[in-house]
């Protein structure tokens, strides 16, 4: 972070760490279309107050879609078990409400905490293999922890969820509301900060050494990058993140059902983060609010067969191909594309060279 | 004690029958294919239909089953699954995963979320005695017919033109092209056959691993947990693996109900870290 911290860096010198410093500082700054995203999730609490529950919903799930996005766009781990630090989190937070203490912002941490623990220890089980045995591991975890959760009834309450534990006003300070309006706020603040954090992590010296293990993991090695160490700490950072997102799930509604620990939760999320774009964090927010309006959409139309649809999506989605569809906008005109390229990477600060 | 021995036999020879397929896909094509359990279920509900709508004997079902299974993934494979043969392995298991979704909801909608049952002939349910063990008969005929299965399975890989075609285009698919070998069609042949076996595979399994919308989720792990601890470059290595799943899985759940899945999903978990290619994975193999 101190290459990124110096300020001073010339753009005119040709050391090669000064490009890179600057190439991370502009990387770091914030673009137009990340403050506007912003802004406008603070404009729809007071302008959406009766969707807040649903606003919510989607906070979460995009926490949990960055998560995922820092293991799968970064480290390029394919997992299928992601729910299990989702579930683990989610756990932690209501037992320790129920036994410890009901303020919700100790349990969040709490249960990061908790769920970093399970992602440390089981980062070592992804380190080797192909695609396919990290995909079993974090797949036979998840499953695991559901097992768990569903045969210790004496302490999760088994297949009926935990129930019966009242969380407490936010730092004493602000009782959540029957309308969602605070537990809103609440899991937007803390998406913005693990936002803000991840940017921070993925735009330093260290994302970049992540980028370089995602592409070549043998390569990377000879130029110094220690892959596994590497992995090891990203990975926890996303079980740690998938924790808050589990945390922030119980705290909002009070309850926690064993279905955190379902499977579809894990696809559900690939799905999301594929909706968004994979490597470049926003995706997981704005798959998130694609997927939930869909969801909403289709359950409307169908009650019962939404899976059907949101089944199809997917096909669809690998047919007409991934890049295809994070590039959407490389099909319109040139001169629109100029123009909402240069729209949204608009930044403030001195300009160097073309718009990227 | 013998009896849930043979019970775990029996069930872990139906689990043989359905990964089989999936084994070919995966160890041959280098597919991740999570919607082989789809297949399977497919072929399930071929038999409950005919058999209680229709009245076609169960005898007769279970060839339908294989066949329309075969049918439709031939289908499947020439028309999607072969644009993603090339694809990353991410966009493999979001394509399976999607058509998992589809299946169930499908099934859920034409059929409804019930268990299904099938009855089957009074010559195939009850007991008899063998050698003093008490045995099923349905258990038995699917041992017998699983059995045979195998052997020929073998045989046809080893033994046959269009085993040895098929080795080859597993081993260097190029090369085997520039033989003469029609690989594209000798991988279409396969996955037909894979597919085929799923849908036998779930009709015979219809009675005993159950049958409802969510059965491709339900068993999408033992699938795969036979695959990856077996390896796919034999046959024998997905078969003795599925046989030890699924004595593993009736004696887990007979005597410790508690944590029985739990012991086999532990298990799997320390056996890829330990060998992440299969306990029966060949040296030297792609």
């Amino acid at each position: 972070m101190t290459v990124i911290g110096e300020t001073t860096a010339a753009v005119s010198s040709t050391g090669p760490e000064h490009v890179a410093a600057t190439q991370l500082r502009r990387r770091n700054a914030w673009r137009a279309y990340e403050i506007v995203l912003w802004l406008v999730a603070i404009a729809l609490i007071f302008m959406l107050p009766s969707k807040a529950l649903l606003l919510t919903e989607i906070a979460i799930l995009a926490l949990f879609a960055v998560s995922l996005d820092l293991v799968l766009g970064y480290a390029g781990i394919v997992s299928l078990g992601h729910g299990a630090f989702f579930g683990l989190g989610a756990y932690v937070a209501g037992l320790f409400a129920m036994h410890f203490f009901p303020e919700p912002v100790t349990g969040l941490l709490v249960a990061g905490l908790v769920s970093g623990l399970l992602g440390f220890v089981t980062s070592f089980l992804v380190l080797r293999g192909s695609d396919l045995t990290r995909l079993m591991t974090t797949l036979g975890i998840a499953l695991m922890l559901a097992e768990l959760a569903n045969q210790m009834a004496w302490l999760t309450g088994g297949a009926d969820g935990l129930s019966g534990f009242t969380v407490g006003p936010i730092l004493g300070l602000f009782e959540f509301d029957l309308w969602g309006r605070t537990g809103y706020i609440y899991s937007l603040v803390v998406l913005f900060l693990a936002t803000w954090a991840a940017r921070r992590i993925v735009n330093s010296p260290f994302g970049l050494s992540l980028k370089a293990v995602q592409g070549n993991r043998v390569r990377a090695a000879m130029v110094g990058v220690p892959a596994k160490s590497r992995i090891v700490v990203i990975y926890t950072i996303a079980a740690v993140y998938a924790g808050f997102a589990g945390a922030l799930l119980t705290q909002t509604t009070s309850f926690v059902s064993p279905d955190v620990l379902a499977f579809h939760r894990s696809a559900d999320v690939l799905l999301v983060l594929v909706l968004g774009g994979v490597g470049y964090l926003y995706g997981g927010i704005i798959g998130a609010i694609i997927f939930t309006l869909l969801r909403d959409w289709f359950s409307v139309i169908t009650p019962q067969y939404w899976m059907f649809w949101i089944g199809l999506v997917l096909v669809i989605i690998v047919m007409v191909g991934r890049e295809n569809i994070t590039r959407w906008h490389t099909f319109l005109p040139a001169p629109i594309q100029r123009a909402l390229a240069r729209a949204a990477n608009w930044r403030p600060g001195p300009k160097i060279g073309g718009g990227q | 004690m013998l009896t849930i021995l043979f019970d775990g036999i029996a069930y872990g020879m139906l689990l043989f029958i359905i990964a089989v397929g999936l084994a070919i896909t995966l160890g041959l094509m280098n597919f991740i294919n999570l919607a082989h359990g789809a297949f399977a279920m497919a072929g399930g509900y071929i038999t409950v239909v005919l058999m209680n709508r229709y009245g076609v004997s169960f005898y007769l079902c279970l060839p339908i089953a294989f066949l329309a299974m075969a049918v439709v993934g031939v289908v499947l494979e020439r028309t999607l699954y072969r644009r993603l043969y090339s694809a990353s392995h991410l966009d493999q298991v979001l394509f399976s995963v999607g058509l998992v979704f589809m299946s169930v909801a499908a099934v859920q909608y034409f059929m409804g979320g019930q268990q299904q049952l099938i009855h089957l002939p009074p010559e195939l349910s009850g007991r008899t005695e063998i050698f003093g063990i008490g045995v099923g008969r349905y258990r038995l005929f699917i041992t017998i017919v699983c059995a045979v299965l195998v052997v020929a399975l073998q045989l046809a890989l080893t033994k046959t033109r269009f085993g040895s075609q098929l080795r080859a285009a597993v081993d260097d698919g190029r090369v085997a092209r520039g033989l003469g070998i029609n690989v594209s069609t000798v991988f279409a042949l396969t996955f037909a056959a894979g597919s085929g076996l799923a849908g036998l595979g779930g009709a015979m399994g219809a009675e005993i691993l159950g049958l409802d919308p969510n059965f491709p989720l339900k068993f999408m792990v033992y699938f795969l947990i036979v695959v990856t601890v077996g390896g796919t470059s034999t046959i024998t290595g997905p078969f003795l693996a599925a046989l030890l799943l699924g004595i593993a899985d009736v004696a887990g759940k007979y005597y410790v109900p508690e944590i029985g899945a739990f012991v086999i999903y532990a298990v799997m978990v320390i056996m890829l870290v330990l060998r992440p290619h299969g306990l029966f994975a060949r040296e030297g193999g792609r």
